[in-house]
């Protein structure tokens, strides 16, 4: 029986609001932003914290080293920007002020993937997740609505230490009941299916369960659904339960496919549990100007390409019988 | 604000307003002899920007930094930063001298499991305010640690070490154009500038003169020193703030107290042998 989503919140609304609840729960909070405020949702706490909210201008580097300066003066700092301009102009300063020391800076990108949009590749961040599954100590989220925006920017704010978030730019459905607990590190099952398991996070998962929906209309078919919001550490426990359950694993995700989710299964899968599995990723390649949906269809990751690719491994998981 | 607080560090009891400069200086000549003698034992290392660097590292540490080496986290303690990451010789010595370290681990310098790695990391020595050795990004460092004193209040200041070849990083004028436009009075930037970069002389990689200018563009107070004359030094980095961030230019001489290191760009990045060790160490005696 398909469920119904109701429209929410962009997950960049999510984080912007329980910036400002956070503001004014702790004096110690400060928000640090590249010129994109209105676009990633600083501005508002901006406008209640005026002297905790620094505006850098489009000095990505600056403001990331800056934030460390503040950490390690007892501050929780939070930066963002669009996730290409912070995490790709600003690599180096992550790493020598940020991951290497354990500075305790939250990294919350918006702009991720290719979902952005019409304003195209310049602006999308498709390298984001590998880079930041690529510094040491670093923690990697994506949520994938308002409930679990909000729920995961409180953990991010109580764990010592770095974290990377993204959030979307377009509205996000509504997955979870408002009292849904997340914790870091900790996927979830948000469906339970016997044939197959699709793992994701982030937009991609309101796809993943309507290719669900899909293949169970289709082919009678069920799959489990997991909403891997923390890519890094993996919850390699959920995979591997999941895996020996459905014997099929598809990793859904709105990134490259070397260093982000699916490199991670599949790391995780050839040590624990060797599975069969397949992977819907971007093509290796920049894309385009477009809607987000119309970008997801031709990029193979709206339900229709999640549902065909499902089909497929389930074909060969049939074969391989 | 600053002179009305009840002083609790340690440099002013030592120094005083009687500043015995000829004790700094014989600071600084023990400071060079720990930079030979820890860059021979580790074989490795960069004695000329070390060297550099001294008579700034003396003022700071025995005049200038309001801290305390046996409450090294005091909340308002002054903070300096040196951004040039691989003079961390020169600063380990002074840390040593100040009180900070044992004397008899500097020479581990580079070596597994020394606190004194190859370049600043504030996990192995947690008295360090950053960890630095990637260019450019001390200033930024500074600038968040001056805005936290802001907010809360406190009276320390912000005190960054540059080289002369690290001011190529378009980082620092990031950096410097977001410090004026926000005022920060509490910051201070010195450049060592020892003329000398890696590949050779900053004139010939990438000259960056007039660099008084640059600042003085960018909204600071600049000014220039000796960067050897402890006469010059302390004072100018003792200069009460003007309401905007400073730069103090400092000329020095890499290599400097060696004759034969002095603008001898061969030791950037190389350890003096054993011989030269002695003979460095003959003429720091």
């Amino acid at each position: 029986m398909a469920r119904e989503y109701p429209m929410g919140l962009a997950t960049r609304e999510a984080y912007g609001q329980t910036l400002v609840k956070l503001g004014h729960e702790d004096p110690n909070v400060v928000v640090l932003d590249a010129d994109l405020s209105k676009s990633t949702q600083t501005h508002m706490f901006g406008k209640e914290f005026p002297e905790r909210f620094f505006n850098a201008g489009i000095c990505e580097a600056n403001m990331v080293s800056m934030a460390s300066g503040l950490a390690l003066c007892g501050k929780t700092p939070f930066v963002s920007s669009f996730s290409v301009f912070l995490i790709d102009k600003s690599f180096d300063q992550l790493r020598m002020c940020v991951a290497y020391p354990g500075t305790n800076v939250k990294v919350v990108v918006s702009h991720g993937g290719i979902s952005v949009g019409e304003d195209g590749p310049s602006q999308q961040a498709i390298e984001d997740i590998a880079l930041a599954c690529s510094l040491p100590g670093f923690i990697v989220n994506v949520p994938a609505d308002e409930v679990a925006t909000r729920a995961l920017v409180r953990r991010a704010y109580e764990r010592r230490g770095p974290v990377f978030m993204r959030v979307g730019r377009p509205k996000a459905p509504i997955i979870y009941a408002a009292s849904e607990q997340f914790e870091l590190g900790k996927g979830k099952r948000v469906e339970v299916g016997d044939d197959l398991t699709i793992i994701t996070c982030g937009g991609l998962l309101i796809e993943s369960l309507r290719a669900r929906d899909q293949i169970e209309k289709e082919f009678g078919l069920r799959a489990s659904v997991v909403d891997m919001h923390t890519i890094k550490p993996l919850d390699g426990d959920l995979i591997v339960a999941e895996a020996q359950r459905t014997g099929a694993v598809l990793v859904v995700e709105e990134a490259l496919a070397d260093g982000a989710l699916s490199s991670a299964v599949a790391r995780c899968l050839a040590e624990r549990l060797p599975t069969l599995a397949a992977f819907v990723t971007l093509p290796d390649t920049y894309a385009e100007s477009g809607t987000p949906a119309q970008l997801y269809d031709k990029y193979g990751l709206s339900a229709r390409g999640i549902a065909a690719a499902a089909r497929k491994l389930l074909d060969r998981k049939a074969t391989a019988k | 604000m600053r002179d009305n607080r009840v002083v609790h560090h340690q440099v002013s009891e030592q120094v005083g307003e009687n500043i015995d400069f000829v004790k700094l200086e014989g600071i600084a000549r023990e400071i060079r002899r720990h930079v030979i003698r820890m860059t021979a034992a580790a074989g490795s290392g960069h004695p000329g920007g070390s060297l550099s660097v001294v008579e700034l590292l003396v003022a700071f540490y025995f005049s200038v930094l309001r801290h305390n080496p046996s409450d090294p986290l005091w909340p308002d303690r002054d903070r300096l930063i040196l951004s040039k990451g691989h003079g961390c010789p020169a600063l380990y010595a002074a840390l040593a001298e100040a009180g900070y370290l044992d004397r008899e681990i500097l020479t581990t310098l580079r070596k597994l499991g020394s606190p004194l790695q190859g370049h600043p990391d504030k996990r192995f020595l947690p008295v360090l305010e950053a960890s630095t050795g990637s260019l450019g990004q001390g200033l930024s460092i500074g600038i968040g640690m001056a805005l936290a004193a802001r907010l809360d209040r406190l009276a320390y200041r912000t005190y960054v070490i540059l080289g002369d070849g690290e001011i190529d990083e378009g980082q620092v004028w990031e950096a410097a154009a977001y410090a004026s436009f926000h005022k920060l009075q509490n910051l201070v930037a010195v450049v060592d500038y020892n003329k000398y970069q890696l590949d050779g002389p900053v004139k010939q990689i990438l000259d960056m003169e007039p660099i008084l200018d640059k600042w003085r563009a960018f909204g600071w107070d600049a000014i220039e020193i000796d960067g050897h004359d402890l006469r010059q030094i302390v004072p100018a980095l003792r200069r009460e703030p003007e309401g905007r961030p400073r730069a103090i230019v400092a000329h020095t001489i890499k290599g400097k107290g060696v004759s034969f290191m002095e603008n001898n760009n061969e030791f950037h990045g190389k350890a003096p042998t054993k011989d030269e060790a002695e003979r460095a160490l003959r003429e720091l005696a």
